[in-house]
């Protein structure tokens, strides 16, 4: 015989009550574990997305910057372009490590996606932009067998997507041409799975954009030249510098705001979850006053009592941590689809992160629920005086 | 003449409802001693169980002394009682009070819990055995009939050893066989040397004890040893 037992049948006895408490706290607890592994999962995505870019700095035309922003990471809509003059100008700069220039368009393609239609993002490159991205491998193909070949190399999902293999050919609407998939990349966890690429001057001559690119890439030999290398570039007009940290800085502010607002919905949940295990709990010791009189009567002590009710409100806290785990778990894929359906900008990777860690700190933190809000229930019972509670419950 | 287990001199309970003033005892010169077999009887109302809940160490008191034991508890803290009636009373209540969550058994393992008491459960079973409800050790009380929930609240009672019973009303939900049933333990308890005091208001049971108190509006009119 010991406490938790006695305490873990009385629960059972209004089972209903009791499971309803422990859902309203498993919810609770899912929500904050969700949201908590949504936070880390977002920034390491973020993070994750904007090392894998390869370059820390970006030349766009001046403009917006987080449009500017989203266009690098997402190629959203809205380009600007600039004269391919100024990459021929820096390409020479002897701080510059790797530089490669890059033209990004976007088409509608009413046919995508069995006829639902979607844009398809395309992006002209040189060679030079493997150098930068040093883990793309090829799953099958090769590169563009000459810099104005009427070739494309597909991104994984975007060849999954098309269900295109090489050799086959790929339609591009509005411009009406068509094009050999000449190779298709490995997946690599970023936004570059998603677009068809193809050689630079290929791309300004289809899309009707000699000359012109949307960004220029710059990885530099020492990141500590950013500063200076920023100031020389700072006077060319029409352009603007972007460089990297900025952008996930950008990002991460874009989204403090909306996570103020789900932080503050998990704080309220937890709240209501909490008054609603003291209801329960004080309810049970209501209707157990004259039980609660006996057992003074048979020999139990205030603390008795006290200890009793707590571990009452501590297993039902437990119990809805450990439900509320396996529930955030579990759902995890479902709360990222609708992270993803709902946030301006999304980074591909695993957005909500739940890691043992967390788990472990969600269960940890519901047992501490359990100990705050015993207190008031379980002083309650503890000072019912036994002649009374007895009378009381006859 | 045994322990003295109760002596009360002037024993007063007044009871205040909203501007009267009740005395439910009124001034109670009262000794039992170790081995004695007590009828508390009298009409309802007569302060039969108020008298019981102080001897219990539950009720407070008003005025006057009383020992339990030896040990003067008028004015002890609840801290203190609680030990006095852990280790030296055994309760026993006209509705049963058992824990409904709890099985025969177990409802005697939580009294052997609370007084710190480390016992096999062997020993809880033999309790059983002794107010023949050997076939009844994991039975919830809801499984078990009037009487058998009464013998399982007199196991309970004698789990911690105690040195009195106090038993209020213990037939007043129960027909005239178990009753007589219920009785007919008390007395074996008693022949055993146990010392029972027991209220009712059931004239035939209460008869067969040894000692007769009779009270009426809180005052013992008649004290038959």
């Amino acid at each position: 015989m010991n406490i938790i037992s006695i305490a873990y049948k009385n629960l059972k006895r209004k089972k209903i009550r009791s499971v309803l408490t422990i859902g309203g706290v498993a919810i609770a607890v899912a929500v904050l574990v969700s949201l908590m592994g949504f936070d880390r999962g977002y920034q390491e995505s973020l993070t994750g997305n904007i090392d894998k870019m390869g370059y820390q700095l970006l030349i766009t035309a001046k403009g917006c910057p987080y449009e500017a922003a989203t266009m690098m990471l997402k190629g959203g809509g809205g380009l600007r372009y600039m004269e391919k003059d100024i990459y021929d100008k820096i390409r020479g700069d002897t701080r510059i490590d790797k530089v490669t220039p890059q033209l990004v368009s976007t088409v509608y393609d009413p046919d995508r996606l069995d006829g639902q239609g979607g844009f398809v993002m395309y992006m002209g490159i040189i060679k030079s932009y493997l150098e930068l991205k040093p883990w793309v491998k090829f799953k099958s193909g090769q590169w563009f067998t000459s810099e104005t070949a009427e070739e494309v190399i597909m991104g994984y999902e975007a060849a999954e997507v098309e269900q295109r293999l090489v050799g086959d050919k790929i339609f591009v609407p509005n411009v009406n041409k068509v094009l050999t998939v000449i190779g298709i990349f490995e997946r690599s966890g970023t936004q570059d799975d998603g677009i068809v690429f193809l050689p630079l001057k290929t791309a300004q001559q289809i899309f009707s954009l000699p000359d012109k690119l949307t960004g220029v890439g710059i990885k530099l030999k020492n990141i500590q030249e950013i500063g200076s290398f920023e100031e020389d570039l700072y006077n060319e007009p029409g352009i603007q510098i972007i460089s990297m940290a900025q952008v996930r800085g950008t990002i991460l502010n874009l989204i403090s705001s909306a996570k103020v607002m789900t932080n503050s919905v998990a704080v309220i949940a937890i709240f209501i979850a909490v008054i609603g295990v003291v209801n329960t709990i004080l309810m049970s010791i209501f209707e157990r006053t004259r039980e609660i009189g006996v057992m003074k009567a048979i020999g139990a002590s205030a603390m008795d009592i006290f200890r009793l009710v707590w571990m009452e409100t501590i297993l039902v806290c437990s119990l809805g941590g450990i439900l509320g785990s396996i529930l955030a778990l579990s759902g995890s894929g479902l709360v990222e689809h609708i992270i993803k359906m709902v946030l301006p900008y999304a980074p591909s990777g695993q957005l909500v992160l739940i890691k043992p860690g967390l788990l472990f700190v969600a269960f940890i933190g519901a047992i501490i629920l359990g100990i705050i809000a015993g207190i008031y229930p379980a002083w309650r019972a503890a000072s019912m005086r036994p002649v009374e509670a007895i009378r009381t419950g006859e | 003449m045994g322990e003295l287990i109760v002596k009360a001199e002037k024993l007063t309970k007044v009871y205040k409802l909203s501007a009267e003033e009740i005395a439910a005892v009124n001034n109670v010169d009262l000794e039992i001693s170790s081995g004695e077999f007590v009828s508390i009887m009298g009409p309802s109302g007569s302060g039969k169980t108020t008298l019981l809940d102080m001897v219990g160490c539950l009720d407070s008191i008003t005025s006057g002394q009383l020992e339990i034991l030896g040990n003067d508890v008028s004015k002890m803290k609840e801290s203190r009682l609680v030990n006095i009636r852990r280790r030296k009373i055994g309760f026993i209540f006209q509705d049963f009070s058992l824990i409904p969550s709890l099985t025969a058994l177990e409802n005697i393992q939580l009294t052997l819990y609370f007084a710190g008491i480390q016992k096999k459960p062997k020993e809880s079973i033999r309790l059983l055995e002794k107010v023949s409800l050997a076939h009844r050790v994991n039975h919830l009380p809801k499984q078990l009939s009037g009487g058998e929930k009464q013998r399982v609240a007199i196991a309970r009672a004698l789990a911690t050893e105690p040195k009195f019973l106090l038993a209020d009303e213990p037939t007043g939900h129960l027909d005239i066989e178990n009753s007589q049933e219920i009785l007919s333990i008390f007395k074996q308890l008693n022949e055993e040397g146990l010392t029972i005091i027991m209220a009712t208001h059931n004239q035939k049971l209460g008869l067969q004890a040894k000692r007769i108190i009779y009270l009426v509006d809180g005052r013992i009119v008649e004290n038959n040893k």
